[in-house]
């Protein structure tokens, strides 16, 4: 696809929401676009967090695997959202398991590219933290209310 | 949305505090402890009809009395519909009564849920784990009203994929036109492909228009409170917002005070209110 229209699409994300031009195509310069099968992984836990995905279309399953439970799904994400915050800080490894639901279509953003342009532009940083800064909070919010358990027996 | 539907226009028991016997015409069992009773409601002991919101008082002689919520459909009120989940004494009794068993029955008590509000409104139901029993009669009546309606949303969180409740009526509400049904568990193992996590993230992914939305909202305490935050971020005002509250209801007429919040008593001011009557006390560790 040709940059400009990726360009368009990234700046299109809802995650990117009102970006300003020149930080739209400095990031487009780490995207690509992916496409993902039902049932294929998007990454595993322990590797390397070198990529985050601006999920377009589909659903991703986030989850741990047990021993003697299986695979556990503690959170789906859909159409709008992000995949992975790991990129984000040492050691860069993802801590688990990200599995596409159904077919899946997403911006991949190359981490290694991300941070060294947000290293040598902190405004472009800055930018790009106050769009995850949310996310993860609102993650840590609800992981809260998971941990709760508010539907269980209490007594 | 039956304007009539009011309790008075149904016609109150004479006296709220002298029980009557209905028996159990049906159990059917929901999720790991929770069953729903169906009583009867004709006859000779032939009660009032019900709003959509309200509990009635449900005792065994001997053991005790707690307050339910009718989990039925409010235009057939000749079937009590109760949805129990058995955790006390009283609750793991009713939910063992066999057909044919009768209980002591006193209701309906407390206020319904705002239905004649709902005309013209986008209706966004947001229910967590038995909080969706309260709110099923509800949206029986915004079914029947579709056509006067905007979008009608429900969303729904419960713990597992095994403790979802009316799991087929959601799962045909999902597949029909009337609603937009989104369910989703807190954990879920490999076969389940639905949403995982927290309900309240469905309310952002709903794509509400404030202008016009109008949020009903029951489950436990903690989980209402995430609600009204996601629904305030979504842009709807305390107006626009509605609880089903829950405290410890034993007279069922506001006499006894056990339920009371604030200024409020629950049973009598509640169990339905809306988001500015509670002043800023949900969520207050003293209340």
């Amino acid at each position: 696809m040709e940059i400009e229209g990726l360009e368009r699409i990234v700046r299109e994300h809802p995650f990117f929401a009102g970006l300003e031009e020149g930080a739209g195509r400095l990031l487009v310069g780490c995207a690509r676009n992916a496409r993902f099968e039902a049932g294929q992984y998007l990454f595993h836990e322990g590797d390397a967090a070198d990529e985050l995905y601006l999920l377009r279309q589909g659903r991703v399953g986030l989850g741990i695997t047990a021993p003697g439970r299986g695979a556990l799904t503690f959170q789906t994400l859909g159409s709008g959202e992000v995949v992975g915050l790991s990129w984000l800080l040492p050691p860069y490894r993802w801590s688990y398991d990200a599995k596409a639901l159904e077919l899946t279509r997403a911006i991949s953003l190359d981490a290694k590219c991300l941070r060294q342009k947000c290293d040598a532009d902190h405004d472009l940083g800055y930018e790009l933290m106050k769009r995850f800064m949310p996310v993860l909070v609102a993650r840590l919010h609800a992981t809260r209310l998971q941990m709760l358990d508010v539907y269980g027996t209490h007594g | 949305m039956d304007e009539t539907a009011s309790p008075v226009a149904l016609g109150a028991a004479a006296d709220p505090m002298l029980p009557r016997l209905a028996r159990v015409q049906r159990r059917r069992r929901e999720a790991p402890q929770v069953w729903t009773l169906e009583l009867e409601n004709g006859g000779e002991q032939r009660g009032p009809g019900f709003e959509a919101g309200q509990f009635n008082m449900l005792g065994i002689p001997g053991i005790g009395e707690v307050p339910i919520s009718l989990s039925g459909d409010p235009a057939d009120p000749a079937r009590l519909l109760h949805t129990i989940r058995a955790v006390g004494p009283v609750s793991t009794a009713l939910t063992r009564l066999a057909c044919g068993e009768r209980v002591a029955l006193r209701g309906p008590f407390g206020t319904g849920w705002p239905l004649l509000e709902a005309a013209g409104k986008d209706v966004i139901a947001v229910a967590g784990g038995l909080g969706l029993a309260p709110l099923r009669p509800a949206l029986h009546a915004l079914r029947a009203a579709r056509a006067r309606l905007g979008r009608v949303i429900v969303l729904y969180g419960a713990r597992s994929p095994q403790e979802i409740l009316f799991r087929r009526e959601l799962e045909s509400w999902q597949r029909g036109v009337d609603f937009e049904v989104e369910i989703t568990v807190d954990h879920a193992l490999g076969d389940w492909h639905g949403h995982v996590g927290v309900v309240t993230r469905l309310i952002e992914r709903a794509k509400l228009d404030p202008a016009r939305a109008l949020a009903l909202t029951c489950g436990p305490e903690v989980m209402m409170r995430f609600a009204i935050a996601a629904l305030r971020h979504a842009g709807l005002g305390e107006e626009q917002i509605f609880l089903s509250m829950e405290r410890n209801m034993q007279c069922a007429v506001g006499l006894c005070g056990h339920c009371q919040f604030g200024p409020l008593l629950l049973c009598r001011d509640g169990p339905v209110l809306r988001l500015d009557r509670l002043g800023g006390l949900i969520g207050r560790k003293e209340i």
